[in-house]
């Protein structure tokens, strides 16, 4: 089975590629070179005008399977990666119930393969039903397929506990991922602590929550030196951090959110709750932050924490409706249009953003269209404009900031293993 | 005189023009209260429903006055937001309620921005009663009508608002009208009760909003000083050590009254925790205008209930327009 892709702009950061080239995919692999007469029988794709990346991979996504298959399902999710353009995500373990033993990594593993979309790598849990107390079996999660752990949403609060987990996730070489939030300090808090805060009178979350976890993970990923990587970073004060921790190579990987490149807490004025995620939308400072850490490297990776939730569980009082937002689906146009042609940053730094990046911060294979690796490759129109309509999501839920968003970025194709999973 | 919103969700969207507009429509409605018979035919087959999320007597009391001197049907209802299905219920009673053609709801609920989100389902005109540490507009404007009432002018006063601020709806609504009417107006209370960025929410308004660091350099000199209700509950949240010591380092006594103007007016937005943030000497003094806020409140209200349903009587309904 063959397939050349032809006539796109191959951008392969991993390899420093760009340059308008064809593509030839054999038995699902990337093939080393266009050999002559070796693309008479092969299917061709005419990527003319269209970009030619790696897939990207999502370090940071909620499937909501097993448990809250209303809001989504490991097929859904998969589906809407596909369509998002990503051929690998992350699924976060805080499912029903939570991915903290090797029978339910099997089972996401599993649901996965059958739905023969994007590939689907599990997030095992740190401690034990993320209570923050024991330590949850991860050499066992590790052996069923788990690439990394974490109590995102839950964050252990117990530093001691937090030490054990990255000494012994060291000895097993798994990346400690941490949701960064003292729950102390944003007790109740809905939104950013700040004016806007103060102006709508909902209780604030401070900068100061999820960088007091920030500065704590990050001594003792230096005490420990297990790999530890910040999700969702969205402070000024955490990208700081995270800036000097790397200056001292602490093994330190951060990730941020499009929305939270894209949106402040000025959109939470109209208390319309899909503007409602934790971290918070923060200040245009921190935006500009982020937005200066994703051009100079500062931050390894684009991940969406697309958080799928029912409109009915949205359409509550600000302060009562759950976190979160999906974003499988909108993350490259969103991120095209606000920091490309915004912001001017070049399309090489933000696809690495979206495949060698978060590769590299969890050592998954993928994010490269390197000859012999498996032949996951999105091909978009990085120019094309679209209006969002979450009616016309893969996804089960709608909850998106973005609705009726103008965005330029289209995903044209998306394969994985040199199959096409979209459209 | 005319106000152009189909309903009133908070002071921080109105102009000085809105103000204006609801204080002076207030003037000729309080003379009414003093008839011998406080009926007037105006709003005569319009239907107001009072629906409180929170427990309220004053509030609502003067809303459901306010209606029925207006002639209006009013019907309370007090909801609970402790059902398992809060989102049904927000959402289905709001669909409930238009069943039931209202002209004017008035919502009160714990959750800040409620009236907002309820108020672009309804053709009703929605009146926020109260929303969580948002805004409370009806109270600030009957506490802008009774300090113009005694001072004859609200523009250059020097406004003291005391106590917790932050959990208030009341300072926060005051503070936007106070300000945009050209007011200097001061905070103060313990630091754990004022959000950090205070100071920054007046804008760029005719008046001015300082965070001051003590009760006595915020009174000292005060034209107005608003003492607001302490809860009891804030002790266990560590927002301070004790009311008894609240009540000396931040509570409005006679001799600290002294610093203030001669001529200082003293208004609590109710009710009262005598002894706590308020001396009852100074509750029962000849400076207190606590029962005139009362009684203000339903010509206010008055107003308000007028100038919403008025607005939408002078033009025809949706229904109507297609016919």
């Amino acid at each position: 089975m063959k397939l050349i892709i032809k006539n796109g702009h191959v951008i392969d950061p991993s390899r420093g590629v760009d340059e308008v080239a064809d593509l030839l995919v054999e038995n699902g692999l990337i093939s080393d070179q266009l050999k002559a007469g070796s693309t008479a029988d092969a299917d061709v794709f005419d990527a003319s005008g269209l970009v030619v990346s790696p897939g990207f991979i999502d370090l940071h996504v909620h499937l909501r399977e097993p448990g809250e298959e209303y809001k989504e399902t490991i097929a859904s999710g998969a589906k809407a990666a596909a369509a998002g353009g990503f051929t690998s995500i992350c699924a976060m373990p805080n499912t029903h119930p939570v991915n903290d033993n090797a029978s339910v990594t099997r089972y996401i593993i599993e649901k996965a393969r059958d739905a023969g979309s994007a590939r689907v790598y599990p997030v095992g849990a740190i401690t034990r039903e993320s209570k923050g107390a024991e330590l949850a079996e991860m050499a066992e999660m590790k052996a069923a397929g788990a690439v990394a752990v974490s109590d995102d949403g839950r964050p252990v609060t117990n530093s001691q506990v937090m030490r054990h987990a990255m000494e012994y996730a060291r000895d097993h070489n798994l990346v400690v991922v941490d949701h960064c939030e003292c729950l102390d300090l944003s007790a109740r808090g809905v939104m950013n602590e700040g004016r806007i805060s103060t102006l709508l009178g909902l209780k604030g979350i401070s900068s100061t929550a999820e960088e007091s976890h920030v500065a704590r993970d990050i001594m003792l990923a230096e005490l420990t030196g297990a790999r530890v990587h910040i999700a969702h970073i969205s402070t000024r004060g955490s990208v700081a951090l995270v800036r000097a921790a790397k200056a001292q190579n602490i093994p330190v990987t951060c990730e941020v959110t499009p929305h939270h490149l894209a949106l402040t807490d000025a959109a939470v004025v109209g208390f319309d709750t899909n503007t409602k995620m934790n971290p918070p939308l923060r200040s245009d400072e921190d935006r500009a932050a982020l937005i200066e850490a994703a051009r100079d490297g500062t931050i390894d990776a684009i991940a969406t924490d697309h958080a799928p939730h029912h409109s009915d569980e949205k359409m509550l009082e600000y302060d009562r409706a759950p976190f979160g937002v999906t974003g499988l689906e909108t993350a490259l146009g969103v991120v095209l249009t606000k920091l490309h042609y915004e912001h001017g940053i070049p399309l090489t730094r933000l696809i690495g953003l979206l495949t060698c990046g978060p590769a590299r911060a969890f050592s998954l294979p993928g994010g490269t269209l390197a000859p012999g690796t498996p032949a996951d490759i999105t091909i978009f129109d990085p120019s094309r404009e679209w209006i969002v309509d979450p009616q016309r999501f893969q996804s089960r839920s709608r909850n998106t900031p973005f609705t009726a968003w103008k965005l330029r970025g289209t995903v044209s194709a998306t394969f994985v293993g040199g199959r096409k999973v979209f459209p | 005189m005319a106000f152009n919103s189909k309903d009133l969700l908070g002071i921080r969207e109105l102009t000085v023009e809105d103000i204006n507009t609801f204080l002076d429509t207030a003037e000729s409605f309080k003379e009414v209260s003093a008839r011998a018979i406080k009926k007037v035919p105006t709003l005569r087959g319009k239907t107001v429903i009072n629906l409180f999320f929170e427990p309220s007597t004053r509030t609502r009391t003067s809303f459901e006055i306010a209606a029925k001197r207006l002639s209006a049907d009013a019907i309370n209802i007090s909801a609970s937001t402790s059902s398992l299905s809060k989102g049904e219920s927000l959402i289905d009673t709001a669909r409930n309620l238009e069943a039931m053609s209202p002209d004017a709801i008035v919502i009160r609920h714990p959750s800040p921005g409620v009236p907002h989100q309820l108020s672009g389902l309804l053709n009703a005109s929605i009146i926020n009663g109260g929303d969580g540490a948002h805004e409370h507009p009806t109270q600030a404007l009957l506490d802008a009508f009774t300090i113009r009432g005694h001072k004859k002018r609200i523009e250059g006063l020097s406004v003291a608002i005391i106590g917790d601020i932050m959990h208030s709806r009341v300072a926060r609504s005051n503070v936007h009208l106070l300000t945009k009417l050209g007011a200097h107006v001061r905070i103060a209370g313990p630091r754990t009760l004022i959000p950090p960025h205070y100071a920054s929410i007046a804008g760029d308004s005719a008046g001015s909003l300082v965070v001051s660091n003590s009760v006595d350099d915020a009174i000292a000199g005060a034209d107005v000083v608003m003492m607001l209700r302490i809860q009891r509950e804030r002790m266990s949240d560590a927002y301070f050590p004790s009311l008894k010591e609240y009540s000396i380092q931040y509570g409005l006594t006679l001799p600290r009254l002294d610093l203030a103007e001669r001529d200082c007016i003293v208004m609590h937005p109710g009710p009262v925790n005598r002894g706590v943030e308020i001396s009852s000497e100074v509750v029962d003094s000849n400076r207190s205008l606590i029962l005139d806020q009362v009684t203000n409140g339903v010509a206010v209200r008055m107003a308000i209930l007028f100038l919403l349903v008025e607005r939408q009587t002078r033009k025809p309904a949706q229904g109507e327009a297609q016919q």
